[in-house]
């Protein structure tokens, strides 16, 4: 510390003392004719050069703000598809509520979402086809709400996150009558209801 | 006017004694002829009109009726009315004390067999409550000529577009409930004054009962998300309806109670239960369980016990039977069941389990039951759209009951009805 201080000083020493050899040197000049744009063309370089920090700052700025808002808009993308993913209903065949194999990987790829939004809770809505009761379908649509909750519950979602409502063949995805609208009529729907803003991505 | 009136009472009192039972005797296989003459009075073209439709409808008798006439004064010809081929002259008259005054006579014996006045209240000549009047003048007429009173005093409720309506048993009268939001399932209160319904909301199904007279409605309690398809007892004390969270199961509620825990029914274990129906006599309830994979109708006592299937008889190449409704008389439950590529209109005896096929074009399917327990008004895509469709179980003839835009569905046969 000591050490430091005293080579601190040297240096101050040893500036002083050049400054004043300089100015003893300086011999007396007669001004030359005043170099009336000098100043001014230093002041313009000095714009330029201003111009030109300035530009390049906005640029790395105009950068940044374009980097920034291409990573917004890709958690945004990433955010929206996971949302997405996690809406895609769950189709089932006729007058079954059992979960076909063909739609547990559906079920599977909600799960992290569950996990990277602990408190978010979900409704899911059965609904069916045209086909049958008006009435027992209410009670079908119940089922298949139920089924997969029980199935969400076994692969540890807390019971308490998911609602279950039924809308029987009263709210159709696709209002025609063919085998193709039906299949995508028995479905389960999917909402989120509370807790999920922001809505956080599962981690990779 | 005076003198069309005057035959009515003064035969009447000559040739009725009090406390005797009189009817015409008729042989049931082949219905008797009925003449109904011109109408005397205020809007007596429709008081006609109206009667000699309800009797028409009725399906007990042929209505025989004048394209044009007068009202028939002095004393009857009743070898005329022999020769046209009727049993019994219906005569009418709109009195100015603002009743209508209805005779019957009995053509065979020449003399009056009943006569009645029925009141219209003050109402509007020609609105709902003046309509009720003269039905309930047709369904007393066809009680004096066939010992079975008739049904055009009633009226059906339905849902069109997910809203309830109401419409009088001949097509009249098409009027909304006034229920807010989507509601599905009327089912009558037995006094007329309830309807019972299914409310379908975002977080949930709901059980509603709603006052016709006062407008006022009340939330039924909520077991679980989803609580649906409603029905009173015959008592009009209790409510049962299907409700649950992980499959569901019939719940019974005092239907006028202050928020009572519901009583569970049935323990169907996590499968799809719903519709349920009593016996008249309350201590049956028929409803669909789903317990078997694919829905059927069962039978329990009105306590849960004693549950067993009633539809076992295979028919059809994919078995599902639903929506049934116990008869007025105790003897039948109709139902609707799958066969082929459509769903069809059952009855299936409780004595002996025969079924009974009653439709079989179209998709037909809903069934409820007329008071008279002869009638049923069903959901039918027989013209197009799903429209409602009366049937005479007993003669399978069938007219249309609703008609227009929009999809009409779940019908629910009111009792007979006093009030408008």
């Amino acid at each position: 510390m000591h050490a430091r201080i005293r080579s601190l000083a040297l240096v101050a020493i040893a500036i002083s003392a050049v400054t004043t050899t300089a100015c003893k040197k300086k011999p007396v000049v007669v001004p030359a004719p005043a170099p009336v744009v000098t100043p001014i063309n230093q002041d313009s370089i000095d714009a330029a050069d201003r111009a030109r920090r300035e530009a390049a700052e906005k640029a790395r700025l105009a950068a940044e703000e374009a980097a920034r808002r291409a990573a917004a808009e890709k958690l945004a993308a990433e955010i929206a598809a996971a949302r997405a993913a996690f809406t895609v209903p769950v189709y089932f065949d006729y007058d079954k509520s059992d979960i076909r194999d063909d739609q547990k990987a559906t079920l599977e790829a909600k799960l992290p979402i569950f996990q990277a939004n602990p408190d978010m809770r979900i409704r899911v809505a059965g609904h069916t086809d045209n086909r049958g009761s008006d009435e027992y379908n209410l009670a079908l649509g119940q089922r298949r709400a139920a089924e997969v909750k029980q199935y969400l519950i076994a692969r540890g979602i807390a019971e308490g996150r998911i609602d279950v409502v039924s809308f029987g063949e009263e709210r159709p995805a696709v209002a025609q009558d063919n085998e193709d609208a039906w299949a995508k009529n028995r479905r389960d729907e999917f909402e989120i209801i509370a807790g999920a803003n922001p809505f956080k991505l599962p981690t990779k | 006017m005076a003198l069309c009136l005057r035959p009515l009472p003064g035969v009447a009192q000559d040739t009725i004694p009090t406390g005797v039972r009189v009817g015409l005797t008729y042989d049931p296989s082949t219905r008797p002829g009925v003449f109904v003459t011109a109408v005397a009075g205020e809007n007596g073209d429709s008081v006609r009109a109206i009667l000699a439709r309800d009797l028409d409808f009725g399906d007990r008798v042929n209505v025989i009726s004048a394209e044009a006439g007068t009202p028939p004064a002095g004393r009857f010809n009743y070898e005329l009315y022999t020769k046209l081929g009727a049993s019994a002259i219906v005569q009418a008259a709109v009195t100015p004390q603002g009743s209508l005054h209805v005779a019957v006579h009995d053509v065979a014996a020449k003399r009056v067999l009943n006569v009645g006045d029925f009141a219209f209240n003050g109402s509007m000549p020609l609105s709902a409550g003046w309509r009720l009047a003269v039905h309930r003048a047709s369904d007393e007429v066809e009680r004096w000529i066939t010992s079975t009173r008739g049904i055009a005093a009633t009226r059906i409720a339905f849902v069109r577009d997910q809203r309830l309506w109401m419409v009088d048993s001949d097509g009249a009268n098409l009027v909304p409930v006034g229920v807010g939001g989507t509601a599905l399932s009327p089912a009558w209160h037995p006094t007329g004054r309830y309807l019972a319904y299914t409310q379908l909301a975002d977080d949930g199904l709901n059980v509603a009962v709603r006052d016709l007279q006062s407008g006022q409605a009340r939330r039924m309690p909520r077991m679980g998300s989803s609580n649906f398809t409603p029905a009173f007892s015959p008592d009009g004390g209790t409510l049962v309806y299907s409700a649950g969270d992980d499959g569901t199961d019939l719940y019974a509620v005092a239907a006028f109670g202050s928020g009572e825990r519901p009583r569970r029914v049935t323990f169907g274990r996590g499968t799809p239960t719903s519709s349920p129906t009593f016996s008249p006599d309350g201590r049956k309830i028929a409803y669909i369980s789903g317990r078997l994979g694919h829905p059927e109708v069962y039978i329990t006592d009105a306590d849960g016990t004693n549950s067993e299937l009633l539809t076992e008889a295979p028919s059809g190449d994919r078995p599902y039977r639903s929506d049934p409704d116990w008869s007025p008389d105790g003897r039948a439950v109709a139902f609707t069941s799958q066969e082929g590529p459509n769903l069809q209109v059952m009855i299936i005896s409780i004595r002996d389990r025969r079924i009974r096929q009653l439709t079989g074009d179209a998709r037909n399917e809903n069934p409820s039951w007329a008071p008279d327990a002869r009638h049923v008004v069903f959901t039918s895509t027989r013209s197009g759209a799903k429209q409602l469709w009366v049937l005479d179980t007993e003669s399978g003839r069938a007219r249309q009951l609703t008609r227009g835009a929009g999809v009409a569905r779940q019908a629910a046969w009111s009792p007979r009805m006093e009030q408008p």
